[in-house]
This record gives structure tokens, sequence and C-alpha cells, in this order.
């Protein structure tokens, strides 16, 4: 399978990555080369073999449903480029 | 290097214990040599004297009280991929711009716990992303070995390429790091230092970065096999806040060291002699034979057929995991924010801005084979070969083997900015080829020191063990460092 460079704007769009017409190009020739390098697998018979899920065999793990963390707002908006009243804040979404 | 920095852990832990040096003095020393030569190899991103005084303090105090742990007032470097409380937490990217956590990783506390001092934050290939630490959002690192004769700049391999040239120029006495396909145990190999990447489950995840979560595993680097030994016991932990943290307890590892190997079974798989491989590589394999030969142990031919599908398997699944972990990265709950002229906008404009370019590469691969219509084509059908790459392990396992002996690495370390490689992306990838397939299997990994290539350049041997073996690989690891010796390079900086 290739791509094509529309293909490669919309899988841009989809990763919400703004690329430049030039970059666009180099990706999808990169891309090519790497699904052409990954098209080996064609050759293996994988019929009535289960996909892997878990690469150590245990139960997962579960446990009490309870709170066990909270009310740290200020470490959790420590970091944000933008914060106000105590919300992360992004451009205007509703008109 | 001073007398102090030369030092190995083990060495140090006497000295420390008996009252011979102290903390603060082993400290400053370190502080010295970073001081000194980090310009050269930019193998640290952050320095923390500070936080490293308060702690070698915070040591001295213990130890005076007989109360010191067991890597009490130990100075490590510390990958850019651990959350650190209040310290430069950034993967090495430019999305994380000014991250600076409030928390500190489980594999970390672990360490501080035990009584380690932090000297700093050590570059890495962005996100973990690469095999020569290039993709670094702050440069190249510099590899302390050089080519006899040669001046040329070297790769110290990656992702962990900031651990291994710490530690191999001795800016450290032994380092945090992560192995998703090989980032451990490349850049050790390129170092002649050693690296073990522990069975999946054994050092919980929680707070360091992820890239591929399935694959992620963290690691020590260090100098030398007991070092390694040390670490893995502080780091590797039970941890309730990683799901798949493996509740089985940490053995002490150092007490595999000097073991004897006789009547062990070491496989030696037919598929890791692959074309092309440098007769230099080929010879240091034979030679690793020999010395477990000569050892007591028995040399089995094994057979494990998925081998060569491993590598193209992982550049499914691995940018597949990246693409999902990585879209957290929006500009609105931290690091680095584009404004643009609506949400998708700045969504679009922050992203494009803060990735570099292998880590876009690799979120773009992902997307697509995670895309509508494609999903099983790729993702569920290289599952699939995951599936059958770790039975071909425990085909080999049931047979009896108990530790698998393959080169670690195709190649001595490379020119930075190789154009062969710079050119084809899938050259660099072929850097993992001898050990992406214990990722995939989530088995445990070392790289040891092995000799030098005819340039004077290290070389690594890799032992591959059961899940949760790796007492056995010390164990091995121990008869292949007694028979090559240790390798330092040369002092040039």
């Amino acid at each position: 399978m290739t791509v094509d460079l529309s293909t490669v704007k919309r899988v841009a769009h989809l990763a919400r990555i703004a690329v430049t017409p030039e970059e666009a190009e180099r990706m999808r020739d990169e891309l090519n080369a790497i699904l052409g390098f990954v098209a080996q697998l064609d050759e293996v018979d994988v019929s009535g073999v289960e996909p892997m899920t878990s690469v150590v065999e245990m139960a997962m793990k579960k446990r009490q449903d309870v709170v066990a963390d909270g009310d740290k707002s200020d470490d959790i908006l420590a970091n944000a480029p933008v914060s106000e009243d105590g919300f992360f804040a992004v451009p205007k979404v509703v008109e | 290097m001073s007398e102090l920095t030369s030092l190995t852990i083990a060495q140090a832990r006497e000295k420390l214990a008996s009252g011979a040096i102290s903390a603060s003095e082993l400290t400053e020393a370190y502080l010295a040599a970073i001081e000194a030569a980090n310009a050269q190899f930019n193998a640290y991103i952050k320095v923390t004297p500070d936080k490293a005084r308060a702690m070698a303090k915070a040591s001295d105090e213990r130890i005076a009280k007989g109360e010191g742990g067991a890597l009490e007032g130990i100075p490590l470097g510390v990958k850019d991929l651990f959350a650190t409380r209040g310290v430069h937490t950034q993967a090495a990217s430019n999305v994380l711009d000014s991250f600076e956590p409030r928390y500190e990783s489980t594999v970390t506390s672990n360490l501080w716990a035990d009584g380690a001092v932090m000297l700093g934050k050590l570059n890495m290939d962005e996100f973990a992303m690469g095999s020569s630490n290039e993709t670094s959002y702050y440069g190249p690192v510099v590899n302390p070995w050089r080519s006899r004769g040669s001046n040329a700049r070297l790769v110290p391999g990656g992702s962990s390429g900031g651990s291994a040239a710490a530690v191999a120029a001795h800016l450290c006495a032994g380092a945090t790091a992560t192995d998703t396909g090989g980032s451990i145990r490349q850049p050790a190999a390129f170092t002649g230092t050693v690296g073990i990447k522990p069975t999946y489950g054994r050092c919980s995840r929680w707070g360091i970065v992820a890239f591929a979560s399935s694959l992620d595993q963290a690691g020590p680097i260090a100098r030398d096999v007991r070092d390694a030994a040390l670490l893995l016991k502080s780091m590797a932990s039970v941890d309730d806040k990683d799901t798949t943290s493996v509740d089985r307890a940490v053995p002490d590892y150092e007490l595999a060291i000097g073991k004897s190997v006789k009547g062990m079974k070491i496989g030696i798989p037919r598929e890791y002699r692959v074309e092309g491989m440098p007769a230099e590589i080929e010879a240091l394999w034979q030679r690793g034979i020999d010395w477990y030969r000569d050892a007591g142990a028995e040399i089995v031919d094994i057979s494990l057929p998925h081998t060569k599908y491993a590598l193209p398997a992982y550049y499914i699944v691995a940018p597949a995991e990246a693409s999902s972990n990585l879209a957290r990265y929006d500009g609105v709950r931290y690091g680095l924010r584009v404004e643009g002229g609506d949400l998708r906008d700045m969504y679009e404009k922050s992203r494009a801005a803060g990735f570099g370019t292998e880590v876009k590469r690799r979120v773009m691969i992902g997307t697509y084979v995670l895309s509508a219509g494609y999903y099983d084509a790729y993702y569920l059908k290289a599952q699939k070969v995951r599936s059958l790459i770790k039975r071909d392990f425990e085909q080999a396992f049931a047979a009896g083997v108990d530790a698998i002996l393959t080169p670690a690495t195709p190649t001595a370390a490379f020119g930075i900015a190789d154009e062969d490689m710079a050119a084809d992306p899938v050259k660099m990838y072929l850097n993992d080829i001898f050990t992406v397939t214990v990722n995939m299997a989530g088995l445990p990994g070392m790289a040891v020191p092995a000799g030098l290539d005819a340039s004077g350049l290290p070389l690594g041997l890799q032992l591959i063990g059961r899940p949760f073996e790796e007492e056995t690989l010390f164990q091995a690891a121990h008869v292949i460092e007694q028979a090559a010796g240790r390798f330092e390079p040369e002092k040039w900086w």
C-alpha cells in the first residue's frame, strides 16, 4: 500500500499536526519507505494466531473503586500555558 | 577523571560506609566533572547542583546515624523521560517546553528512598524515538569514544544517549534509562557500558513519559555488571500506580554475580547471523560462545524463525501506541502553546512547532495504521506476528535454554550526522535489529561490553533471559565481563 499527498494531508489533520506543502511531500516519501519496509509482514501466515494483548501473562490488577487522590487543582494547573479561575483556558469554541 | 569519579558504585558504597569519603565530597567531584566536560558531550540538559548538594548532605547525616540506604550518597544522572518533582522534565522535546512536574516517578522515588543523589537530567532522543540521540531538541550527544587516530565525533547511540555517554565519561556513577526497542542496550554497546532492560512489568512505568506503553521499560546503565545489579534492585518494585507492574518480590540481583554457569544452557539463534554483518561482530559473537564453553556452559543452536519480522512489526506497534500517547500534547494542559484562529488551529500549530521531524514521522505512521480501514491490515496483523515472536522464545526456553547469546548491535558507533542514516529512516531503524525482538516478547535483555573493533571502538554482546530471570542474566554477564575485561575511553576531554 502506498500513500498519496492527499492521504498525507488527511492523516496530518487526524494527527492534529500542521504541515507545509514541502513537509507533506517529504512525509509522503518517508511514509511510503516505512510502509514498504513493514510490507514484509505480508509473508507471514498468521491464520489461527491470536493477537497479543498482554506481553506478560497476568490478570489485570484491580483496586477498590474509591477516591484515592485529588484536591490538587493548583498542581494540575501549574504547568498550563493559560489558565483562569481554576480552569484551563482555550480559544473560544462556541460563538 | 578524579580518583573519586573513577570509583564504581560498589567501591564508593564501601568507602562511604567506612567513612573514608563523604557523600558531599563524592557529589562535588561529579559536579566538578560535569562543569568541566559537559559542554563537550551535551550529556546533561539540566544540572541540579543545589539539589545534589542538599541530597548529599542529607546522605552524610544518615550515614553518620547508621541509617544509610542501599545507594546512600551515590550520585546518579536521570534520563529526561522520568518525571522529577520541580525539575525540568521534557523528554528532550520542545512540546513540553518549561514543564516541571509536581510529582516524582516511581523509579526515581525508589532511588531517592535508597539514598541516591540526583545530579541532573540527561539528554535523549526526543520522546525516546531514535537510535543516535540526534532527534533531541537539545542537540546531539557526543560519544566519549573516538576511533583510533580520529577526532570525528561519534554518536553514543539512543535513545538513552545522554545516560550512556555520562556513565562512560564518568559524569555520574550510574544512570536511569528506558528501552522500548533497544534504547538501553544499543547505547550501552556503543559506549562500553552495561545496560539491562528488565522484564516488562519489573519496573513501574508510573511517571515515565509514555512512548509505546506495551514495550516501554526502565532500567539502568552502569560501568559494570555489579553496579547494574545494584541499580536495578533499587529501581524495580511492585507499584499499584501501574496496572502492568507485576506482583513479584524483587530479588537481590547482586547475589547472582560470581555464581558458576557450569551446566547452563546458552542458546545461539541462527537467525541473528544476518546478511552483511561485519566480520568483527561475527568474531566477537564466536568469542562469547567460546568463553561460555570454557566456563562449562552447554552451547546449543536454536532457531527463532520470526526474528526478521520483529522490526517491521515494531514499526507498526510502536508508532501506533505513540500516536495515541502523544495525543495529550495539545497546548492546553502543559507545554508549548502556539495561538491559532480557533481551537483546532491552535492544536495543529502547537504540535507542529513542538514536535521534531522523527516524532512527527512516527505519529503520522501511527495515525495512518490505526485509521479507519487499515487497523486489521496493520496493527492487528503486527500484534499477531508479535505472538509468533514470543512463541519462538517460549519454545526455546521450553527446550531447556537458560539464556540466549547474540550480538547487541550490527555495528559499532557511527558518526554524528551520518549521511546514509539521515537519508533513509529505515537504515537508522536497523540499528535495533538484535534488540527489538526482546521488547516485542517482553523479555529481559542485557548488553555487556565484550571487546573493541579494529578502530578501537567498543562492541557489546546481548544476553536474553526468561521472564523475570534477570538473575540468570547477571550471573551470565559476569562471565563475559571476567573474560573480556572492562573498557574505558581514552580521555581527550
